[in-house]
Order: C-alpha cells, then structure tokens, then sequence
C-alpha cells in the first residue's frame, strides 16, 4: 500500500516511476490487513499528526475512488470496561482533542445509539468521527493503477546499484537492471533487508498478527469498536502474545476481528490459542457473535522499528536512497500521508509536516 | 485418550482403522455423515428401506468386510465409530493430537478427541468448471447425481446429459439409465485417441470399461467423445445443453454446435484432494496432494494420510493406502519398526493403482480452453457472487497473478464454500496454476465454540 501511495504522488509530482514488487500487488502485509485509517488509537506526537495529514489525503482519493476501494468514513468508538478505564480512556481523549483530533465522549445510553448490540453494562466511551476504513489490496491496486507508473511484479530486487562515490544508481533485479537516480525502499516488513542491500541498518521487525474473518452478516456493527486497552498494545514492546478486541464490519458483509500481536519472527503457522483468545474477546463485546461463523483466518507481519514511528525520507548514508516503511499496523492509513512526505522529498519542496520524527538514520548510533 | 483417530469413514478410513485395530490399537472414527462408506460406499438412508443396495455398488463384498469389521470382529478393542462428527480442526501438541469436531446437523457444539496418531482420510471433492447457464436448477455435478442414486435413490430427472471429463461418467451415465432416466448423451472431452494413448497403464481398467461401454449401448446412450457442454440453456430451470466439438488442442469447432434439450446435466471434471487440515498441521503438500511416504506417513510425526487426500486414486486404491497405514501405525505406536513384507500385497496393489490413476489424470484433463466458452457475465464464484469478467479485469487491469491477489481484489473464494468450488475456475481464468489454500477452518465454526475454548484453557491456566 505505501509503494502504491508513493508511485501515486511521486507520479503526479511529475517524476517518472517504476513499481517494482517481488510478489503480486498487495502480496505482502497489505494484503493481510483491515484497512484501517485510524486516529483514534495514535497518543499526541508525529504519528498522530503524520495520521491526521493522511486522513486528509484519504479524504480527497475517495472522492476519486471512492467505491472502488471501499472507502468508508464510518468512525470509532473506543469502549471502557470500567469506570476507571473510562476516566483514562477520557484524560486519553482530551490530550488528542488538543492535538486537533474530534474525539466525544459517549456516556452509559449513548453508546447503545451508536452501537445497538453491545454487551449490556458498559460504562462507556469515546467517539472517533475521523476514524476510517478501506479494502487494503483494492486500495493498493486502484491506487497503482491511477499512477500510471509501469507495474513490474513477480520482480526480486537482488542489489541496489551504486556509483563509485556511493550514490544510488538503481536496482539489479532478477529479471534485469533498473537504472534510476532514487530509490524508494516500501518493502514494509522486509525493508530492512532491502535497506541492507544499500549498505545500510533499518532496524525492521516482524510483529505478527491475526484477524479473524466471520460469515457476512447484514450491518450490525457499524463502526470500528475496539476496547481502551487496545492502545496500551498497539504502545508495547512487548514480544509475548498480546489481544484485545476489535470489531469492525466491512462493507462485503463480513466482520473482521483483531488483534493480535506477537514477535516470533516470520512464523507462518496457524494458531487456534491465538484465534480462540480474539473470539473469546469480541464474544465479550458483542455478545451476539457467539453464533456467527468463523469463516477463515489470516496473518500478517506488521513491520515494526524499536520507537514505533516509520522510516520515512532520504537516507543521508548513501544519496539517492529514501524510505517509506515500517509502519507498524498503521501502513494502510499512513500510507497517504507517506506518499506525500516522499514525493516532496523527491521534488525539493516544503511538505506540510515537519519530517524530522521519521529520519531513517535515527537509529545508526547504535551498535551494529 | 485413543491411540489413533481416522478422520473419514470411506475405503481408505475403514481399512486403515481395521488393520490398526486387529493389531491391537484403539481407534476412533470421525466422520461426518450418519453412516460409514464415505463418497464411494455410499449408503441409502435407512429409513428408505433399500432392498438391493448393492446394484449401485461395486465391490460389495469388500464393503461388507469392511462393515462387519467395523461391527466389531476379531479386534481387540472395539472401533468407537463417531458419526455426524464434523471436523473443523486438528491441533497438535507436546503430548499428542486434538480432533475438534462440530456435533449433529446443528453443529454448535464442539467435542474434542484426543490421540496418540491421526489418519488423515479426508478424501477428495469434484472439480467444478463453469460455463454459461451452469448456475441453473437443473445442472448437478456428477458426483451429486451419483450421491443422489446411491444414497437417496432418487432419480434427478427425466432426460439427462452427462458430460465433462473422467472415468465418473461412465458409471453416472449407466447408473442413471438402469433407474430409468433417459440419457441423451454422455459428453465427454477427452477422445478415444486419448485413452489408447495412456492405455497401457489402464489394462487393469479395461474390463471394468468395457463393462460400462456394454451398457452404455444396452441403454442406448450416445457417446460424445471429444466434445463439450457449451451452454446451458433455460429460464428458471433447465431445457436443455449447446454441445459442441472439440479439435485436437481442446478448442470448439466452430459450426459444431448442437441443441440437445434436457432436464437435467451431470457435469463433472474429475477430482481434487481435501487437504484442508493436512496443510494446517503442517504437513508437507506436494503440489494439490498430501506428500507421503512408503508407509503412507507425512513429514509430521504422528500423521498419517491416505487415500483421494494423497492423489485421486479410487477406492481399491484408497483400501490399499489404508491398510498399510494401519499397519505401520499400529508398528510405530508400540515403536517398533513395521516390516514392509508383511503388507507386499497391499503395497504391488498400491504401485500397480497409482500408475493407472495416473494414466487417468493424463487421459482425462479438462479441455485445455475450456475458459474460453465463459462469458464475462457467467458467475464464477456462486458464494460471492463474482462473475468472469471481474475475475478478468483484476487480472488484466489490476495485476493480479494468482489466485490469491485475484481473491482479494474480487473476493472470488471468500464465501461460504472457501474457493472449494471455484478455486480450479479462477486459477484457469487467471491463467495461473491452482494451488492450495490456506484454510484454517475446516469447515465454518460459531465464535462461541472457540471463545469457550479460550475460557477453558484460562481458568485451567490459572487453577
């Protein structure tokens, strides 16, 4: 998704692009994500403005799009299960408030309006009007499309090709050279292997996680609800298992059901502890999902750097060489926003957000 | 605790549990119809009170042996034989293996059946092309209308055409003649050349072909080798077929096309394994089929395979995979090691089977431009809903090359039947190669079957 926002604003910035992919479009975490563009989750700092930047974008391409890739602005709402969790959950929302995010509160009554088939009890939460979704991979692919840029997938990028003084030169692949003075690295969770064949550390890891797909359903969950302690998760650095809820419906009639985080390296292999720990979570705030078929399952690798904010911008280690990867779970909602970043890189102008936060050398102090 | 759970009560299920139970195994069946037999021994409801069973049935004394040693002779242990059982996951763990199977026709409750071993014998489903019209009231697959005889004994319909590719339709053709229906052709793509060809694998086949040829002309069937249902035709249900010819390469001849008017149309296009929790356990596949050794075992310790889930075979081949898997289990499960010599039979069975099985796929392969008879409006994907031409846009305008992207940029695969039923379409439209999915469900189960399951590992956890 990050590669398809890059060729789509770099494209219209004016330069000539080349999407290259070893896989298919969409073939690597885009494809096993939900879609989300969300605020609603990011504490006050750059994440959240970069957030903020790329819901606006995301706002402008659906009215290009639109229907194609399913955009919906259908909101969040971030429930409590105790009255201390809603206090935090509060003092949470009131910080974003000043960051310029719309976040209301939603007392006792006024979250059976929003969401009819909660669990009776809750004490509350918040609304987040901005939160939206779209189909990941139709996104990626309508989004290459609209580029124009010549599509080469089923590619592997072997080598980075540089000149004698260092700089980028362009890609060996295996199915030729590629000469280009800029390389944009958005191989998400592997961007620290392409990183590598520049000569240069991005530290990026694998985090892994499930979602859980039920039967369609007509819509009986209309926003993306999730529980407060979703955002100490999403904060952790923790490598053991972690779940907590989070619902959604999507416009094809499924619900899709999050979410897990794990660090145990590109492991493949199907979990039912983990899929039983998300539908014991959802069951607990939608009572009535304890009848609904599990459809299927899937998983994906969300790429993950140390401090949880993406390498986005030019690599002052080897000249030609910028990064746009290691979003997190975040790639899909950040990739707009990214796009932008890059493509004003790349042209030399101002962008409308103060790219320092995501410098891809912060972390080359540390030992190697 | 069992020793050893079989997962599938056909041929392959049934004489692996036999031969593991006379050795002194404890065995549990799971299956999840009411009655064993699987696909091939097909059982007719007992209600219906069927007098003679076995004129639908080949083989029927090895189905009685079979049967009456599920009834219990000569083991030791009695085999526990769980029908309405339906499998929707099997979890391995430090000390053993987990069956977890939905219960009854309801299926919201889940038992659980734990074993040292477990047989995969999950066997195998049709091949469904579309074409235009496929989707109408009228047209089953050949597999179906051969379940509907042998286990309802009703009859389809009054006219019938059977057609596709494979040695199933024969025995459809002339089991739907022998009840009375009248069938107007059987349509088969492959040609006469074709099975000359690939005949000398098949010599131990040919009586039982010439068998059904010899039927086929008492009943008055027409063959139609080397030709193809184009369309099928009708508003509500259907009238009738557009057969046509096919050349040498498998395209239609042009100007060949004939009206056949027809009731009823028997399609099928040969047979896929069940791989399903095979490849969730993480069994190694080769290609479509679970990949196992002389001892009919997987490359993960305790799982064993056999039969349609190893490589579409048939039944006697099913009953050879079977037998020796049951052998060597109940060797493994006292560790010893088995002694190939004493299953030789079985196993110069096993070799002289597979080499006619596959002197039958290469025989009997769908016509090679069978895609190109589909219209852009023909669904392709019933569950969701996907037609052909949105299979072709994601493909020629999105970039999709698999089956996989080609799911998610059209949802082709993601419904009720998982890409069971129009996997083999959109691999062929995308012309790309089918391979398998992922399908950690087995089959659908309630969000509340796995969240109990949650809650019951916690306080356990926790106690």
């Amino acid at each position: 998704m990050v590669g398809a926002a890059c060729a789509l604003y770099t494209a219209r910035a004016g330069l000539d692009v080349i999407l290259v992919d070893r896989g298919p479009v969409a073939g690597g975490t885009t494809g096993a994500g939900e879609g989300n563009i969300l605020v609603s989750d990011k504490e006050p700092g750059p994440e959240l403005d970069l957030a903020l930047l790329s819901g606006r974008l995301w706002g402008e391409l659906a009215r290009e799009f639109g229907a194609a890739v399913e955009y919906e602005a259908k909101g969040g709402v971030v429930v409590a299960s105790s009255p201390d969790g809603l206090a935090a959950l509060e003092r949470f929302a009131e910080e974003q408030r000043a960051a310029g995010v719309v976040a209301e509160p939603v007392a006792d009554d006024a979250l059976y309006d929003l969401e009819a088939h909660l669990a009776p009890g809750l004490p509350g939460g918040v609304h987040y009007p901005q939160d939206c979704q779209v189909m990941p991979a139709l996104a990626a692919a309508h989004l290459a499309r609209a580029s124009g840029t010549r599509l080469f997938t089923g590619r592997t990028v072997t080598d980075v090709l540089r000149t004698p003084d260092g700089a980028v030169r362009g890609v060996r692949t295996d199915k030729g050279d590629i000469h280009t003075p800029a390389i944009v690295n958005a191989a998400g969770t592997w961007g620290g292997e392409l990183a590598a064949l520049a000569g240069v550390r991005l530290p990026v890891l694998p985090r892994r996680g499930f979602v859980l797909v039920t039967e369609p359903l007509p819509r009986l969950v209309r926003h993306k609800v999730y529980a407060a302690d979703y955002v100490a998760d999403v904060a952790s650095d923790s490598a053991a298992l972690q779940t907590s809820p989070v619902v959604e419906g999507t416009a094809a009639g499924p619900i899709l059901i999050g979410a897990s985080r794990e660090r145990v390296g590109f492991d493949r292999t199907f979990s039912l502890p983990v899929v039983r720990a998300l539908a014991a979570g959802a069951t607990r705030l939608f009572p009535f999902l304890a009848d609904v078929h599990a459809m299927r399952a899937y998983l994906g690798f969300r790429p993950y750097l140390p401090d949880h904010l993406p390498a986005i911008g030019p690599d002052p280690r080897v000249p030609g060489l910028y990064h746009a990867c290691g979003h997190e779970g975040a790639g899909i909602g950040l990739a707009t926003g990214t796009g932008h970043l890059i493509a004003r890189a790349l042209t030399a102008k101002t962008p409308d957000l103060d790219p320092t936060p995501f410098r891809p050398d912060r972390f080359a102090e540390e030992a190697v | 605790m069992t020793d050893l759970a079989v997962i599938g009560a056909g041929p392959a299920g049934l004489a692996a549990a036999l031969a593991a139970a006379a050795r002194g195994v404890r065995v549990a069946i799971v299956d999840s119809a009411t009655e064993a037999g699987g696909q091939f021994y097909r059982q007719p409801a007992s209600g219906l009170r069927s007098r003679r069973p076995q004129a639908l049935h080949h083989q029927w004394r090895t189905w009685e042996r079979l049967r009456d040693g599920l009834a219990g002779s000569g083991a030791r242990f009695a085999v526990q034989f769980l029908t309405e059982h339906h499998v929707w996951s099997v979890e391995r763990d430090s000390d053993g293996f987990t069956v977890h199977a939905l219960l009854g026709p309801e299926q919201r409750e889940s038992v659980a059946v734990r074993a040292d071993a477990v047989l995969l014998a999950t066997g195998g489903y049709e091949r469904v092309l579309p074409f235009p019209g496929w989707t109408l009231p009228g047209v089953v697959t050949a597999g179906g209308a051969q379940a509907m005889l042998k286990g309802g004994l009703v009859v389809p319909g009054r006219t019938a055409v059977v057609a596709g590719t494979g040695p199933l339709l024969l025995p459809v053709a002339t089991g739907l003649a022998a009840a009375g229906v009248e069938v107007a052709a059987l349509v088969e793509a492959a040609g006469p050349k074709d099975l000359v060809r690939h005949g000398r694998a098949l010599v131990g086949k040919l009586p039982e072909g010439a068998g059904y040829a010899a039927r086929l002309l008492r009943h008055r069937v027409r063959l139609l080798s080397r030709h193809t249902v184009v369309r099928a035709h009708g508003d509500d249900r259907l009238t009738g077929v557009t057969v046509a010819a096919l050349d040498t390469r498998g395209r239609v001849r042009p100007g060949t096309e004939r009206y056949l008017p027809c009731d009823t149309l028997a399609v099928g296009h040969g047979m896929l394994p069940h791989t399903d929790l095979a490849e969730t356990l993480g069994c190694r596949l080769d290609g479509l089929t679970v990949a196992v050794d002389d001892e009919q075992r997987t490359d993960v310790p305790g799982v064993w395979a056999a039969g349609e889930s190893t490589g579409i075979g048939g039944a006697a081949l099913a009953l050879a995979e079977g037998h020796i898997a049951g052998r060597s289990i109940a060797a493994r499960l006292r560790g010893s090691e088995p002694d190939p010599a004493q299953w030789a039979s079985a196993a110069k069975a096993r070799t002289r089977l597979r080499k006619s099985a596959a002197a039958l796929d290469a025989a009997y392969p769908p016509p090679a431009h069978w895609s190109d008879q589909v219209t852009d409006d023909t669904l392709v994907c019933r569950c969701e809903e996907v037609t052909a031409g949105a299979v072709r846009e994601a493909v020629d305008e999105l970039g999709a090359g698999d089956v996989r992207t080609v799911k998610l940029l059209t949802r082709a695969g993601m419904g009720w039947c998982q890409g069971r039923v129009c996997g083999p379409a959109v691999a062929g439209l995308a012309g790309c190669e089918l391979t398998p999915s992922r399908r950690p469900f087995a089959r659908p189960v309630p969000l509340g079957v796995l969240a109990r399951q949650h809650d019951m590992a916690t306080e356990k956890g926790t106690s």
